[in-house]
């Protein structure tokens, strides 16, 4: 537990890293760091977005299942790790020293 | 004919003659008595025989009839051949028979009535016996159709034979047609996928699959734990899940790399161009320093890397100052992640020494500074050790300085090796559940000049304190000796208490020998008292020597060429060379460094280890730091092939080749 804990503080403090959100299987927002408004767009188009690719790898074979989700914008990249009881969201800017 | 019946109407047709006599009498009485009588006007037809007066006079001869027939011939002549003559046959038949009838009635008593009686009661009797057969016909082939009757017997009545058809009516085909009001109906739409439907098909044949097991066990407990376990599993968050352990992991490394991206470039792609216009020098490009806030204070006193994940690293903290000793840590430490170590333990004293078992990624055994080894399971749960030693169990007093496990399998258990500055190496065995100790080799003074009666009054009063040790390669009972007093023994693991051979040439405490990877004879020294010295084996004198000008730390054999080493120097803080990495590869320069270079600032270095398979070099420093360094092109230049080599010799031959031509120059040059 504690160390789950650690690890979500650590993520948190690492470089560019805009916030971390966990979803329930159910798509409910359980542990955020981002505000209301974002957490909710987050939670809504991240969930569907991960179950359609989910759909899609094992689509073409159902033996697969997806592990991992990236997604590079230009802003920023989302990181996305799927599991069945839960959903777990990293945003962060790679090049956060960059524009400074 | 009755006058009142055709009032009107005359036939014409029966109009006989005889009626038109009265007729014009009549015709005035029908006016005398006009409403009494029905009008009686009679009509002739037009074709009506005219009469006249006359002929109607004339007497019309009666219809009579007589017995003799008016058809038949009064002459009937016929000849007389009696009398010879011609004579006329009054006898005429005047029987005429207009109409005759066969009666079909017969008296009872007459015998054609008894014929017909005969024939009827033969015709009985032919149609009962008849019957029968025809019955005993139906049972042996009964019909199986209707249709065949008529066609089976044909022949029965032949000649009484009728036909008949019939005709049904055409049923009239009706329509009929109900409404019922229609029941509710929701829409329901889902959509399955092929993997939905793996997902059920997987999910059902584990069911069954656990059923079997189940019945087979008939273990009640274990499934009332098991579901006390499901239970748990169901309640609990899924936020402290195994999986999302993992995830977060995963996820850790993934923000790690990409805030560190410029980094991971460097370590992957980097090379300093600037090789290639210098020959035989080469420069170290710090990339990661790894720090923990568990270990800030303290002094790395090993660092090992594990022997199949290659990222891995365990680094031992603790601290070389005898007066200022503490608690340890053990930090395993990937590349995949830089900010934090991936594994940490916390032991009760110092750290000294530390090994990674090479067929079991996961052991390690670790030497503390109050004597005690221990063995860690860097996956299990607990942060404690899995075996420990005990003052029982024959631990050492001293410092362990450095732990190696026996790569020999042929004793089934685990084991491994230490040396203790109490002058002692031990065989420690991993036994079910407790560790147990075997002395290999107690390290006896030796007094070089002495006889050996003195000898063994030496032996008496007190052993060397050894610092470090390494086994061969190749033979594995070999193995050497470092010790306080600047010797080098050469021992066996079967000859216990005895050297089989001392190297002498240090004038202090060694700290570091290592044995060359490729060439079974060679080994390499580092000692406090400045030096590098390079052995071989089977010569009491070093082949070899490097001055520093700094106490040696600790010195590393390169993994990809057999004459290529890192040597750090380690003096306090201060001195103007202290935190340098020195790089000797001896086949480009036997007598200088090819790369000499400060790597921290205010600090002392104190281990170094290069990766196994990536071009870098690993130090750590006596602040907890841990620096990761990449070489130059030109600090890893393995073994070269030219058109000149032959193609058949493996890589190992060329390094030993490589290193055996270093050496015949060196004895070349010395007798020069």
């Amino acid at each position: 537990m504690s160390e789950v804990e650690e690890t979500i503080n650590r993520i948190n403090t690492h470089k560019g890293v805009s916030g971390l959100v966990i979803l329930n299987s159910e798509g409910v927002p359980i542990r955020t760091t981002l505000d209301g408004k974002s957490t909710l767009q987050y939670s809504a188009l991240i969930s569907q977005l991960a179950s359609k690719a989910r759909s899609v790898v094992r689509d073409l074979d159902p033996q697969n299942d997806l592990t991992f989700l990236r997604i590079r914008s230009k802003k920023h990249e989302i990181m996305v790790a799927p599991d069945r009881d839960y959903l777990l969201i990293v945003i962060q800017d790679p090049n956060a020293d960059q524009g400074i | 004919m009755p006058p009142k019946a055709a009032p009107k109407a005359a036939q014409p047709a029966r109009s006989t003659p005889q009626p038109e006599l009265p007729g014009g009498e009549g015709g005035e009485e029908l006016v005398a008595d006009d409403y009494d009588m029905p009008v009686i006007i009679k009509v002739k037809p037009e074709d009506q025989l005219q009469l006249s007066p006359e002929e109607l006079e004339k007497e019309v001869p009666p219809r009579v009839l007589y017995p003799n027939n008016p058809r038949a011939p009064h002459n009937v002549t016929q000849f007389s051949y009696k009398e010879k003559v011609f004579k006329k046959d009054d006898q005429v038949d005047q029987v005429v028979m207009h109409f005759s009838i066969d009666g079909a009635i017969l008296l009872k008593d007459s015998p054609e009535a008894q014929d017909q009686f005969e024939i009827q009661d033969k015709k009985e009797q032919e149609q009962s016996a008849r019957e029968k057969e025809e019955a005993i016909d139906e049972d042996f082939d009964p019909p199986e159709d209707d249709k065949e009757q008529p066609v089976k017997n044909p022949l029965r009545n032949q000649f009484n034979f009728s036909e008949r058809a019939a005709q049904s009516k055409n049923p009239i085909l009706r329509e009929r047609a109900w409404t019922t009001e229609p029941p509710p109906t929701t829409g329901y739409s889902g959509s399955v996928t092929q993997w939905d439907i793996f997902d059920q098909y997987m999910s059902d044949i584990e069911a069954a699959k656990e059923k079997d097991k189940d019945n087979a066990e008939k273990g009640k407990s274990k499934a009332y734990q098991e579901e006390g376990e499901k239970k748990k599993k169901g309640d609990s968050n899924p936020t402290y899940s195994e999986n999302m352990k993992l995830s977060i992991k995963i996820m850790e490394r993934m923000v790690n790399q990409n805030a560190e991206n410029e980094v991971y470039h460097d370590f992957k792609y980097w090379e300093d161009r600037s090789d290639e216009f210098r020959e035989g020098e080469g420069t170290l490009l710090p990339l990661w320093r790894f720090s923990s806030e568990k270990a800030k204070k303290k002094q790395v006193t090993c660092i090992k890397w594990n022997p199949r994940y290659n990222d891995l690293c365990a680094v031992g903290f603790g601290s070389y100052d005898f007066m200022r000793q503490g608690t340890g840590v053990i930090c395993c430490y990937s590349l995949k992640n830089t900010r934090y170590p991936e594994y940490v333990f916390n032991t009760d004293a110092g750290v000294c020494s530390l090994d990674w078992h090479p067929a079991h990624p996961g052991v390690l055994a670790v030497g503390l500074y109050d004597g005690t080894v221990l063995v860690y399971d860097v996956r299990a749960r607990t942060k404690k050790p899995i075996y420990q030693s005990t003052v029982r169990t024959n631990k050492h007093t001293d410092p362990v300085w450095e732990v190696r496990w026996n790569n020999d399998e042929s004793s089934g258990t685990l084991n491994f090796f230490s040396i203790s500055s109490d002058g002692r190496v031990s065989n420690w065995f991993l036994l079910k559940n407790k560790l147990e100790s075997e002395e290999v080799m107690e390290l006896k003074l030796m007094s070089g000049t002495s006889g050996s009666g003195e000898d063994d009054e030496t032996s008496l009063a007190g052993l060397a304190g050894g610092l470090c040790f390494d086994f061969n390669r190749q033979s594995e009972h070999l193995f050497l000796v470092g010790t306080e007093e600047g010797r080098i023994h050469k021992c066996s693991k079967a000859f216990s208490g005895q050297y089989l051979e001392t190297y002498e040439g240090h004038t202090m405490a060694v700290y570091t020998v290592r044995w060359n990877p490729f060439h079974p004879k060679i080994f390499i020294s580092a000692s406090a008292d400045w030096t590098v010295k390079l052995w071989d084996h089977t010569v009491r004198y070093p082949v070899m020597s490097f001055d520093l000008a700094q106490a040696i730390g600790d010195v590393a054999w390169a993994p990809y060429s057999s004459t290529t080493f890192a040597a750090i120097t380690s003096d306090g803080p201060g001195a103007s060379t202290s935190g340098v990495v020195h790089i000797y590869d001896l086949s480009i320069n036997r007598n200088d460094r090819i790369c000499e270079q400060k790597v921290v600032k205010r600090a002392k270095l104190t281990h170094v280890a290069f990766s196994t398979s990536e071009p870098i070099i690993i130090v750590g420093d006596d602040r907890g730091g841990v620096n990761t360094l990449k070489l130059s092109p030109n600090l890893r230049i393995g073994v070269v092939r030219t058109e000149d080599t032959d193609p058949n010799k493996t890589d190992e031959d060329l390094q030993i080749e490589k290193m055996e031509h270093l050496l015949e120059m060196v004895t070349e040059t010395k007798e020069a």
